[in-house]
């Protein structure tokens, strides 16, 4: 049997490798995703006492550090049985809201634009953040950094620092703002809004517009009929803060809408020895294997899931372009992935609309944003949307508060099982009769970019490049041929 | 000046490092003025193989993130090591260990029953009990994973380091800082940490009055005000053992300190500083009184006092054997 090793994905170097295999006639037998590497935050974080988990955990992901410390707190506000006053449930969703737009927004230009924008077949040396910028001008290039940068600065105000900030605590945040910050993060919320809609404008220009692109958003290569999760509010709109998590099937019902801290009836994980990442799948409907169907368990957490379980958006502006997309595609759901760039565009248009409502709301400069907890610890359970899934921190004490047992669902975690099935339906596509296209690897590239995978947060990388090396492999494992690029 | 060769390279790290370094903003374009960026897999092209096809010293500058906790972090430290002229520790994970070092409380069995064991904390489908494997046997043929370490180790421990960097992550302003320095070749004696020799104390604008606690408490437990010493306050801020150059910045949110950039120059144990500089404010002679005082405001004293730095402690590690560490530091300093 040959096997094509994607040995290591250069970005991905440490953090994260493919295995193909062929077949005696030279068609893919299987494809594996390995990633290589534990830290152990589950063992480790077992005797710490629990108010460190924000800080703590934050260090799982040094990119969404937010998403950890904003589960951790929550976390925290369950073990301590307290709920938080208004404005501290106010103070931390705008934060939410401004560090989504930021994320979201790096993502979509470094990483997912380069194909869009510049385009699959352009050659591979313009395919990066340069070439967005020759393609749409350095006065995009510069909206692009201040809307980065505006976001980390806010961060920084609100929660201490701009990487692992130290701000969440239960029954509320270490501090409030004040009517000038207030002005400050209404004002670049107001241009966080305009630069979402510029956002989707250039999507509808050079994507939407292009008949090439939308041929390939809707071919066959990147479609998987799984389910999808996300969180939603009372209305069953999409919301990245609080809410239930609704579980969609392949065919668009409802399979469960359920209270976070009751996930464990609705999820498990699957372990496999040749990875140090676990596959969950929904519990209710059973582990069937690297398969998509109604049948199988595989489900998807990611900016198109949560569009595709919620029945619309909170806010106006994101609301229209919402429908508009379904209107577009033909319906909900849409099971064609790289559609997760356009949805992950709503979503910055969602992020930006909440942070100016949250910014203009009478009680965020309130003084009351720490309730002190009064019951003795337990259990409890903290959950947020990140923006590469459905975030679920559960932690145990004792009665002074020491931490006894932790479990962690971390966002990519989640789409463990969806990557290595869009890989390995990417490498079948192209690999017949032991011939390797070319193309196989951006479209490889392509199918992992869609989930925005934050296997040690690898992808989330300035040229938007993913520098691929396959090497086809004779059955004694000597090299038959190289395929490579943007290889040194 | 011929432009320089700069590397970066991150082995058991969350990333942030790298993120920090793209906050350095505009300046990352002096960085590419000044030096060619020959290898760093978060950011640019290049292959492990192409660094291990030049010559041993060629490459003038590599910034090294992340613990070493598998056999590839280790061989890429030791590659590091040989092809560059100066090889920085950058970050809390390359100095200390940082948070994930904290595992060295426990052992890999102990870490791998509680992720992957069927009926644990976690709840995997594990019907086989399989654990990750080094090789492994799939239909298709074989499949091989690094090796997981029981022990966390620093870049030091691993190989010769000549600078670090500290800070989780540095912040942008010193890592600039720092490479203006390599670039007009100011860099301190070599084995130092690049940053200034003052304690975040100095930097906090809060105000200080003698310090005398009768007892310390969780950061849940009050609401501290805005202006006064958080540790007057009662809460453990570790600002008075902890190297300056952040500006004070969680101090300035409310929060305490929680050490991230180690300790100053001629400290050999980051912890034993700041559990001598937490003894003397404590007030009070009884020496009952006196551990009361620390049993219930200090319930953890390894993850209090070594948040950031057991790997490089004097401690370094809990008991291989323990099945059930607490981590405690009567418990670690039993096999220490």
């Amino acid at each position: 049997m040959k096997r094509i090793s994607i040995d290591p994905i250069t970005r991905l170097e440490g953090h994260g490798k493919i295995d193909i295999f062929l077949n005696e006639q030279g068609d893919v037998a299987n494809a594996y995703l390995q990633i290589p590497e534990l830290r152990g935050f589950e063992q480790f974080c077992v005797g710490r006492p629990v108010e460190d988990m924000p800080n703590l955990t934050a260090r799982i992901c040094g990119v969404c550090p937010e998403a950890h410390h904003m589960a951790a707190t929550k976390a925290l506000d369950a073990v301590f049985h307290v709920d938080p006053p208004p404005t501290a449930k106010k103070l931390r969703e705008l934060f939410y809201s401004i560090f989504f737009a930021t994320d979201h927004t790096t993502h979509f230009y470094a990483l997912g634009g380069p194909d869009f924008v510049v385009g699959p077949t352009a050659p591979k040396a313009q395919r990066n953040i340069l070439g967005v910028i020759a393609k749409v001008g350095m006065d995009v290039a510069g909206k692009v950094l201040k809307m980065r940068r505006d976001g980390h600065e806010l961060i920084k105000m609100m929660g201490g620092r701009p990487v692992h900030p130290n701000w969440g605590l239960p029954g509320g945040v270490s501090r409030g703002i004040n009517q000038e910050q207030r002005k400050t993060i209404e004002q670049l919320g107001r241009d966080a809004i305009e630069f979402a809609k510029f956002s989707l404008k250039l999507f509808d220009d050079l994507v939407l517009k292009n008949t090439e692109y939308v041929k390939l958003i809707t071919g066959d290569v990147y479609v998987h009929r799984t389910y999808n999760m996300g969180m939603v509010d009372a209305n069953n709109c999409t919301n990245f803060y609080d809410g239930k998590i609704r579980v969609t099937s392949p065919s668009g019902k409802e399979h469960a809408k359920y209270d976070p801290a009751d996930y464990r009836q609705y999820v498990a994980e699957r372990v496999e020895p040749w990875t140090y990442l676990k596959f969950p799948y929904l519990k209710q409907v059973g582990w069937k294997g690297f398969v998509d169907g109604e049948d199988s368990g595989v489900y998807k957490a990611t900016p198109l899931s949560r569009c595709n379980a919620a029945d619309g958006m909170a806010t106006p502006l994101a609301n229209a372009e919402y429908k508009r997309m379904y209107e577009t595609l033909g319906g909900k759901p849409i099971h064609h992935t790289l559609a997760t760039h356009w949805a992950r565009l709503i979503e910055i248009l969602y992020a930006a609309e909440r942070w100016v409502e949250l910014a203009t709301d009478p009680e965020i400069t309130g003084k009351d944003y720490r309730g002190l907890p009064t019951q003795t610890p337990t259990e409890g359970v903290g959950c947020v949307e990140a923006p590469r899934g459905t975030l679920t921190h559960h932690y145990w004490t004792d009665s002074r508060g020491i931490v006894t047992k932790v479990n962690l669902i971390v966002g990519t975690t989640n789409n463990n099982a969806p990557i290595s099935m869009s890989v390995k339906r990417a490498a079948e596509k192209l690999i017949r009769g032991g011939k390797v296209s070319e193309g196989l690897l951006n479209m490889v590239e392509m199918a992992f970019r869609a989930y925005d995978p934050c296997f040690g947060c690898a992808t989330h990388s300035l040229p938007g490049q993913m520098p691929l090396e396959v090497n086809i492999r004779g059955p004694q494992g000597q090299l038959l041929e190289r395929l490579t690029q943007y290889v040194g | 000046m011929s432009k320089g060769k700069l590397a970066l390279y991150w082995a058991a790290s969350c990333g942030g490092c790298e993120i920090a370094v793209l906050g350095i903003d505009t300046h990352i374009l002096d960085v590419a003025a000044a030096f060619d960026i020959v290898f760093w897999p978060c950011a640019t092209d290049g292959k492990v193989r192409d660094v291990e096809k030049m010559p041993d010293g060629s490459i003038d500058l590599c910034l090294f993130n992340g613990g070493i906790r598998t056999s590839e972090q280790e061989y890429m430290a030791q590659l590091m090591r040989r092809k560059s002229k100066v090889l920085v520790a950058f970050g809390s994970c390359a100095h200390e260990g940082c948070i994930p070092g904290l595992a060295n409380l426990y052992n890999r069995k102990v870490i791998f029953d509680t992720v992957y064991k069927e009926g644990s904390s976690t709840f995997p489908e594990n019907p086989k009990d399989f654990r990750p494997q080094p090789s492994t046997d799939v239909p298709e043929g074989k499949l091989s994973l690094p090796i997981f370490y029981d022990t966390l180790k620093t870049l030091d421990q691993t190989v010769e380091v000549d600078y670090y960097l500290p800070g989780c992550p540095p912040e942008a302003k010193n890592i600039w800082a720092a490479l203006v320095a390599v670039l007009e070749g100011k860099l301190p004696p070599k084995g130092s940490v690049i940053g200034v020799n003052t304690t975040v104390c100095d930097e906090c604008p809060r105000k200080r009055n003698e310090k005398k606690i009768k007892k310390f408490h969780r950061t849940w437990e009050i609401i501290p005000d805005e202006e006064t010493c958080l540790l007057e306050q009662g809460l453990i801020c570790c600002g008075v053992a902890t190297r300056a150059g952040c500006g004070a910045l969680c101090p300035q949110v409310n929060s305490p300190c929680i050490g991230c950039h180690g300790p100053n120059e001629g400290v050999d144990d980051y912890g034993a500083r700041l559990m001598s500089a937490l003894a003397s404010v404590i007030d009070s002679q009884d020496p009952a009184e006196i551990q009361r005082i620390i049993e219930e405001g200090i319930p953890d004293p390894v993850g209090t006092f070594y948040r950031f730095s057991l790997a490089a402690s004097q401690l370094r590690r809990g008991s291989k054997r323990a099945v059930n560490g607490a981590g405690t530091v009567k418990h670690v300093a039993q096999e220490a």
